[in-house]
């Protein structure tokens, strides 16, 4: 039941003179099936999705003899996010704000377009309810049915549907776990290791806790989540605006709501009539029980199913269809005033900027990606002590450099020290070249930490205290180069 | 609280009952909570009171109740602890069996000893050596390549095991005797070899120094520890006097205070106080600081 209807019922116990209760036990929906577009919509789209969480860990990459080869693998051991092309080190993780913001204004750009888009169409919650629903009609039959059985006495039948039900959805929801896990790890071997009860307990307990949560979820709350858990219909509510398409019961066209034959005979007295004859078929099919004749609402996901019961039931009666229908608060009002109605504005100075938002972000993103640096350098100065004098007079500076080699294979960089004449580089177990370069080797897809001393013979000539240093690494398989600048510091 | 009161606000709007509060004219509707919201504060209530029970919750005057599982936070860090311990137990096993030589061939010993060396010189050298062994005036410098007592391994382990000048049977004896406060030379004297001194690592003198004396004094005085050329001596832990590097400073007021009053920094010994297993972790980490030998 809607908040909306909810508050009805509670005023009319208060007329009444009754008490308004503290709490409000929550009153079973038994959404109806229905037929047509938004249906086919939605179908497609749990299919999609569904599809794409349960499968997408068996697709598989090839990154190179020694790497993964799964498409999609969050590998937290070894500290490694794997996206088809994309690989993401702990230190690139700022990639997910890019990534959140992307779905902030995605979520806002859908919004500012067609209301609750995605709340109806992509939510997880919507879209495994659907699914349990699914298993729930299959079992115990359509509303009516259901509404039947569940004040019907415990019989044998009755027990064996439910277990039926049950066990298919803790079925449904154990498998959306162990997809889930799937992600974490090698797929395939992972299915053969929890198959063989080889698995990491861990593992089981991530599939406890994600079957717990989807039977709970999809199975019992349903429409709770969305009314009282779920923070974006507050939000969205706020964000909407009257150019945004919002599935609407268009009330200029369907009051004085009445049976058929009363409007039929109110058209032909030709006083003002209504389409809406009050089956309830929209209020019957909608997944969070609420009566879109009211209005805008806090609890309408705006999945469009109402739309279907509607058009069908407009169809069989013979007036036109899109009583209710995806509309702008706009036109609402210039219907109500008997003015023509506006065409849809998508195009608009807010989703335009939107728009340009997403793609700035999606850009940055991009840019930053296809020029992820293959190698790089960081460096730390000792601290204590910031230099050393040597027996022979020369001065010595220690430091700490990360080198990182994100490339597929092993490769030994040059580390040279530039900007400090006559300076000499050096590594406890480290080569060095005819050059003087450090050869250090750094392993596939791999930091190395190496602490280098860098010194200046005695009587080295200067006016500043802290001289500034470059160090750099250079890949002599690739050319390519990374640099760090620091100090190198003096008596 | 059931809204009994007839004479509660009630909203026109909605014919709602509101909550009485407001703000700049906007009222808050008292709508009912659901029902399983509810049974949830509820159910964390309950289990308050057994966590209550359970572990350690309610304070008294002097203590608190400790709870029937009997879990404190501190056993739990001396749990992990051990665990620790038992984690690291091959590989410590691995290192007290391993002669320092033997560690320094061995990447993965190598590379514990020097974390666990870290950790140790950080709990107990760094007060005097600083906290990365860059020492100061009177502590010795670990980075550089200069060594009172030695700086290999073995001489490493010795020092640290032993201390210099310390209360240990084998410790690092020799000190610089008080030349002139207990008068063996004369203020005269101590100038002139104090000149000549700072002449040996080639610092720049003032006009009209007497290096001739003072060599003379030297010789007589300071070669046997120092070495003829004063280059020093690691049996006694006297300072080679002709590098760059320089102890108390190469001031001449400096050198000069050291000839007057003598000079004997102690170190303690640290044989009895750390494990075997730890000083050695200490001597591989040491010998890594970069002036190791």
């Amino acid at each position: 039941m809607s908040v909306k209807q909810q508050q009805l019922d509670d005023a009319a116990l208060l007329a009444s003179g009754g008490e308004l209760p503290l709490y409000a036990s929550s009153k079973k929906i038994y959404p109806q099936s229905v037929e047509g577009r938004f249906r086919r919509i939605k179908w497609a789209i749990l299919f999609v999705t569904l599809g794409i969480y349960y499968f997408l860990p068996f697709v598989r990459w090839d990154r190179g003899p020694d790497a993964p080869g799964q498409a999609v693998l969050v590998d937290i051991a070894n500290r490694r996010f794997y996206f088809f092309f994309i690989e993401i080190w702990p230190q690139e993780f700022y990639y997910l704000t890019g990534l959140l913001i992307l779905a902030a204004f995605s979520l806002f750009l859908m919004n500012s377009l067609a209301g609750r888009l995605w709340c109806g169409y992509l939510c997880p919650q919507t879209v495994w309810t659907d699914l349990f629903l699914i298993v729930e009609r299959w079992i115990e039959g359509d509303r009516r049915e259901r509404m039947m059985k569940e004040n019907q006495p415990m019989s044998l039948e009755r027990f064996t549907e439910k277990l039926l039900k049950h066990s298919t959805w803790l079925l449904i929801a154990w498998w959306t776990g162990g997809a889930w896990v799937l992600y974490f790890a090698d797929a395939p071997t992972l299915v053969y290791k929890l198959a063989t009860f080889q698995g990491e307990p861990i593992a089981y307990i991530w599939i406890a806790i994600l079957t717990f949560t989807t039977y709970f979820l999809a199975g019992h709350m349903r429409e709770q989540v969305c009314t009282y858990m779920c923070p974006w219909p507050r939000i969205q509510a706020a964000l909407t605006d009257e150019w945004a398409l919002n599935v609407t019961y268009r009330f200029d066209r369907g009051e004085p709501r009445g049976s058929v034959k009363k409007n039929e005979a109110l058209r032909q007295a030709g006083a003002k009539s209504g389409d809406c004859v009050d089956c309830h078929q929209c209020v019957n099919v909608c997944p969070t029980g609420v009566d879109i004749r009211d209005g805008l609402q806090i609890d309408c996901i705006q999945c469009g199913l109402c739309i279907d019961a509607c058009d069908n039931i407009m169809t069989r009666i013979g007036r036109p269809t899109g009583l209710i229908g995806y509309d702008t608060e706009n036109n609402v009002k210039r219907r109500d005033a008997g003015l023509a109605p506006l065409p849809t504005r998508l195009v608009r100075p807010r989703t335009v900027i939107y728009a340009v938002l997403i793609s700035v972000v999606g850009l940055l993103m991009l840019y930053t990606l296809t020029t992820r640096k293959m190698i790089e350098v960081a460096a730390l100065h000792d601290r204590n002590p910031q230099y050393v004098t040597l027996s022979d007079g020369s001065i010595r500076n220690g430091y700490t450099l990360r080198l990182v080699n994100r490339q597929g294979v092993e490769r030994t960089f040059l580390v040279s020290v530039d900007g400090l004449a006559d300076a000499k580089i050096e590594s406890a177990g480290v080569t060095t070249d005819s050059q003087g370069r450090l050869q250090a080797p750094v392993g596939r897809d791999q930091t190395l930490e190496l602490r280098v001393l860098i010194s200046v013979p005695a009587g080295f000539s200067h006016e500043v205290k802290s001289h500034p240093v470059v160090i750099r690494v250079l890949d002599p398989a690739t050319g390519a180069t990374a640099m760090v600048a620091d100090h190198f510091f003096l008596p | 609280m059931t809204q009994t009161d007839k004479h509660a606000d009630i909203d026109s709007h909605t014919g709602m009952h509101t909550t009485g509060h407001e703000w700049d004219g906007i009222k808050e509707l008292n709508t009912p909570l659901p029902r399983w919201w509810v049974n949830i504060l509820y159910a964390t209530i309950v289990w308050a009171f057994f966590y209550c029970i359970a572990y350690p919750a309610i304070p008294l005057i002097q203590s608190f109740t400790p709870g029937v599982l009997g879990w404190s936070s501190r056993q739990g860090v001396n749990d992990d602890l051990a665990k620790l311990r038992e984690r690291r137990a091959p590989i410590v096993a691995a290192l007290s069996k391993a002669s320092l030589q033997e560690i320094e061939q061995n990447p993965q010993l190598r590379t514990f000893a020097i974390a666990q060396g870290k950790a140790a010189f950080g709990d107990n050298c760094a007060p005097c050596h600083g906290a990365g062994g860059g020492g100061s005036k009177g502590y010795p410098n670990l980075n550089d390549d200069d060594w009172l007592w030695g700086g290999s391994l073995d001489q490493i382990a010795a020092t640290i095991n032993h201390g210099a000048r310390s209360d240990d049977d084998q410790t690092h004896a020799g000190m610089m005797p008080a030349f002139g406060r207990d008068g063996m030379l004369k203020p005269k004297e101590i100038s002139d070899v104090a000149d000549y001194v700072r002449s040996l690592s080639g610092l720049t003198q003032p006009a009209g120094v007497d290096l001739k004396a003072g060599a003379k004094i030297f010789a007589d005085n300071c070669a046997s520890c120092h070495g003829e050329k004063g280059q020093g001596n690691l049996e006694l832990g006297a300072p080679n006097l002709t590098d760059a590097i320089w102890l108390y400073g190469s001031d001449k007021d400096v050198i000069v205070d050291g000839l007057k009053n003598g000079r004997g920094g102690v170190m303690p010994a640290w044989a009895g106080r750390l494990d075997a297993t730890t000083i050695k972790a200490l001597t591989v980490y040491v010998h890594t600081l970069g002036g190791g030998r």
